[in-house]
């Protein structure tokens, strides 16, 4: 029986559920097909309006029905979709009963154009409309659906109260690092013994004309937009910015001694996280690549092994001109003439970018890949780019001996962090 | 004494609020209970607003301070004083290592903008397109940054080089207490040695008024003291920010700090908001505290105002014994920074030996010139959540 502390004394922290939701589709068994199938979940927008946009083209999630529609209510119903499918197969705790707490991680909530309009309608001001109106409207009126749906929390304490968690349920945001940060609190909260099962869920369904406006005016879309399933272009020398995405990936995490003595089934195992966050730009990363770098052996370093075990992958890749060139500096530095034979391969090919959920569902995404022993391939890699000589698994997926595999998350505000996870072991 | 083997203490506080910047004019404000307030700008609602700060102090470049919104920068300047108090600022080797755990709300809106589009929105038959082309026209590029939750933490990065792990959660009450006790929780079990934990709040903003006003919480009209709020209940929000710097003792004395005092104990809970909800979280909490938590000890309460948490809450204080201090009355309640404001508060009382003078016409605060060695700090959330903090003096 392998040992259920690992080298620094610490619980050993399995996954023993998975659920996913993307712009290919729901659970895991048809994401993993679609993905290894090498196809794209990239449409044109049609849930609203895009006249006048330069970028006209996402992963929205339309096949989810909500209503009454709005950002936090796709994310959490997203989530809570990934949540069931990993509780479920984690067959854990019982109906309305999680055993441990909740670690989300969300988009910040804003209210939207529909409730500042309902708000200017109720205030009865005819002419010019200012937030005074808006506010003296709010204090005369009866609001409370709206402060449920907009207060930060909200979708928080709605899935701590579907999934029956235990304890404060903890949202967070770290950006486009944000669903490997809801996995790595799991983990520390195991780690330090304070809980023996975590769920962390990390969902995001804001595809928006604000957002898709934001993420424009700061030039970081694809405006590739015919055909869409082509736009997404990471690693490849004509690529022009990542594609924004919907989507939401949960995982069941519980110490190796508890997932065992109750005969859970083990998925894989989270072996370590690095993080350091930089302090160069907003959203530039640091030129010598050092905040990425000492992530990634730190994550390497917390999983006791060493940039020689690690036998895959799974890039940030956002198919923007710095990341994908910073991403490869950062790896051929940790790992030196051994990069150019590590497959790295990035799913926002695909699946676009999930922006919070994407650190959850790219992790979920690797485990597939050690399960399965087979690398999804990074599609749209028709042009190579001669700076970044690295195997990026072009277009085609292939089978591979898999034991350890490196998934990287970096965002907005310097949010850098890594995971490694492994198979296991026999 | 703290509940585990792993000291942790509290190095660093910087703190800004209605009061003015500091422990010296927090000391000063809360003694003189002459609260500052704004009952007319943001009609009908009660506000504290920032005292006037000089941005440069802590935020050299205004290239950085033009990159953020008011929140971010009540919160990247707070972060500097801490730094400043702890004596780790430009420390490279130790802001290297230093952990950072932000509760955060965010979204702060360009009103102008808003204004203008819902305006032409009520007007126009082509919504989508209107919408549209006002936003691509309008929106400044880096106001997407200026709202998302996570720059506050990513400012503190760039201003002070705080880059050992960057963290930002989100939720209300609930997401201060959580960053106070995963940060203290980190510590403990040798995950971290030392840790910047806090947030901000600008509570001068219509559109985050609106929110909580589509709840009915924040308080309108008419200005009193939290536990006088019996009629008209409601939290008059805050404009604050506090952070603390939470060092593990052997990693303090290493390079020779002092502690201002020691974070003992950090407990959360989630209860169901039914009747005697509350008082059954805080019983637990209070119960899990060390036996010998309520001796020289006063309470520092997180008691917003709102009904019906306040009310539950000065119920169940009354029931312990100790004199009660409820911070809310002069700074206001700033939701997410709260917590961590009131653990500096208590840190600075328990450091003085004394407790603060009481701001409370209702007769539950009382005075007290008995000596203070200890202070337990309460949060209750206004819709959900509840902690509960052990700030010790270190003599």
């Amino acid at each position: 029986m392998a040992p259920v502390r690992d080298k620094a004394g610490r619980p050993v922290v399995v996954v023993t559920g998975m659920g996913i939701v993307t712009s290919l589709g729901t659970g895991i068994e048809e994401n993993w097909t679609k993905l290894v199938g090498g196809q794209s979940g990239i449409s044109s927008v049609k849930r609203f309006s895009t006249e006048a946009m330069r970028t006209r083209i996402a992963g929205s999630i339309d096949f989810v029905p909500v209503a009454p529609f709005s950002a936090p209510a796709l994310t959490e119903r997203l989530g809570e979709i990934a949540g069931e499918e990993a509780v479920a197969q984690a067959r854990i705790g019982s109906p309305g009963r999680f055993p441990g707490p909740l670690f989300l991680a969300v988009p910040p909530i804003e209210v939207e154009w529909d409730q500042r309009t309902e708000l200017a309608a109720a205030s009865g001001a005819n002419d010019e409309v200012h937030y005074e109106d808006l506010l003296r409207a709010t204090a005369a009126g009866q609001f409370f659906n709206h402060y449920d749906r907009f207060v930060f929390g909200s979708i928080g304490t709605h899935l701590a109260e579907k999934f029956g968690t235990q304890g404060m349920p903890i949202s967070l945001t770290t950006a486009c690092a944000s669903g490997a940060t809801a996995i790595q609190l799991g983990v520390e909260a195991i780690r330090r013994g304070e809980t023996d099962a975590a769920l962390c869920i990390a969902a995001d369904g804001t595809v928006n004309p604000e957002n898709l406006i934001r993420f424009s005016l700061l030039s970081a879309l694809s405006t590739a937009n015919d055909p869409p399933e082509a736009a997404a272009k990471p690693f490849a020398k004509n690529r022009d910015g990542f594609v924004m995405a919907e989507g939401a990936g949960a995982v069941v995490l519980e110490s190796y001694e508890a997932a065992r003595a109750r005969g859970a089934p083990i998925l894989g195992v989270v072996e370590g996280f690095g993080e350091l966050a930089d302090s160069f730009h907003r959203t530039r990363t640091s030129p010598d690549g050092r905040p990425i770098i000492v992530c990634m052996r730190n994550a390497i370093a917390d999983a006791g092994l060493t940039p020689d075990d690690i036998d895959y992958i799974n890039a940030h890749g956002t198919g923007t001109p710095e990341n994908d060139k910073m991403e490869c500096l950062g790896v051929t530095t940790v790992f030196g003439d051994r990069a150019k034979e590590v497959p790295i391969t990035s799913n926002k090919s695909m699946v676009g970018h999930t922006i919070t959920a994407a650190g959850a569902v790219e992790a979920i995404f690797t485990l597939l890949a050690l399960i399965n022993q087979r690398l999804p391939p990074t599609i749209n890699y028709e042009v190579p780019d001669p700076a970044i000589p690295l195997d990026v698994v072009p277009n085609v997926a292939r089978d591979a001996k898999l034991r350890h595999a490196l998934s990287n998350s970096f965002g907005f505000g310097g949010q850098n962090v890594s995971v490694v996870v492994g198979l296991e072991p026999t | 004494m703290a509940d585990t083997a792993r000291e942790t203490w509290i190095t660093g506080i910087g703190i800004m609020s209605c009061l003015g910047e500091g422990p010296d004019a927090h000391w000063r404000g809360l003694n003189e209970c002459n609260p500052n307030y704004d009952a007319t700008t943001f009609t009908p609602y009660v506000v504290h607003p920032m005292a006037p700060i000089n941005l440069d102090a802590q935020i050299p470049k205004k290239g950085d301070q033009r990159q953020m919104e008011p929140w971010q920068r009540y919160g990247t300047y707070a972060a500097g004083l801490a730094l400043d108090s702890a004596g780790v600022k430009g420390n490279k080797e130790v802001l290297d290592h230093m952990d950072m755990i932000v509760a955060a709300g965010g979204g702060e809106r360009d009103s102008v903008v808003d204004d203008a589009i819902v305006t032409g929105l009520l007007k126009t038959d082509d919504k989508g397109r209107f919408l549209n082309e006002r936003l691509l026209s309008d929106l400044r590029p880096t106001l997407f940054l200026a709202q998302l939750s996570n720059l506050l933490a990513g400012s503190i990065s760039i201003v002070h080089g705080v880059i050992g792990s960057s963290r930002t959660f989100m939720g209300e009450e609930a997401s201060g207490v959580e960053a106070v006790r995963i940060a203290y929780a980190r510590i403990a079990a040798g995950q971290s040695d030392i840790a910047l934990v806090g947030g901000s709040m600008n509570a001068e903003r219509r559109d985050l008024l609106m929110v909580y006003g589509f709840g009915g919480y924040p308080l309108k009209d008419d200005f009193r003291p939290v536990w006088e709020r019996t009629s008209e209940s409601g939290f008059a929000l805050g404009s604050l920010a506090a952070f603390l710097v939470l060092e593990e003792r052997g990693h303090a004395e290493r390079r020779g700090a002092k502690p201002l005092a020691r974070l003992a104990t950090v407990k959360s809970e989630w209860a169901k908001r039914e009747p005697g909800g509350i008082d059954a979280a805080l019983g637990r909490l209070w119960d899990a505290l060390p036996a010998d938590a309520a001796t020289n000890a006063a309470v520092i309460s997180g008691a917003s105002g709102a009904a019906p948490a306040t009310a539950e809450e000065g119920e169940f204080l009354a029931g312990r014994g100790l004199p009660v201090r409820a911070t809310g009355s002069q700074i206001g309640h700033a939701l997410e920074p709260q917590f961590a404001m009131n653990i500096a508060l208590a840190a600075l009382a328990v450091g003085r030996g004394k407790l603060f003078a009481p701001c409370d016409g209702s007769g539950f605060e009382t005075p007290s010139d008995e000596a203070l060695d200890r202070a337990i700090v309460t949060a209750v959330g206004h819709f959900r959540g509840e902690g509960l903090a052990l700030v010790e003096a270190v003599r």
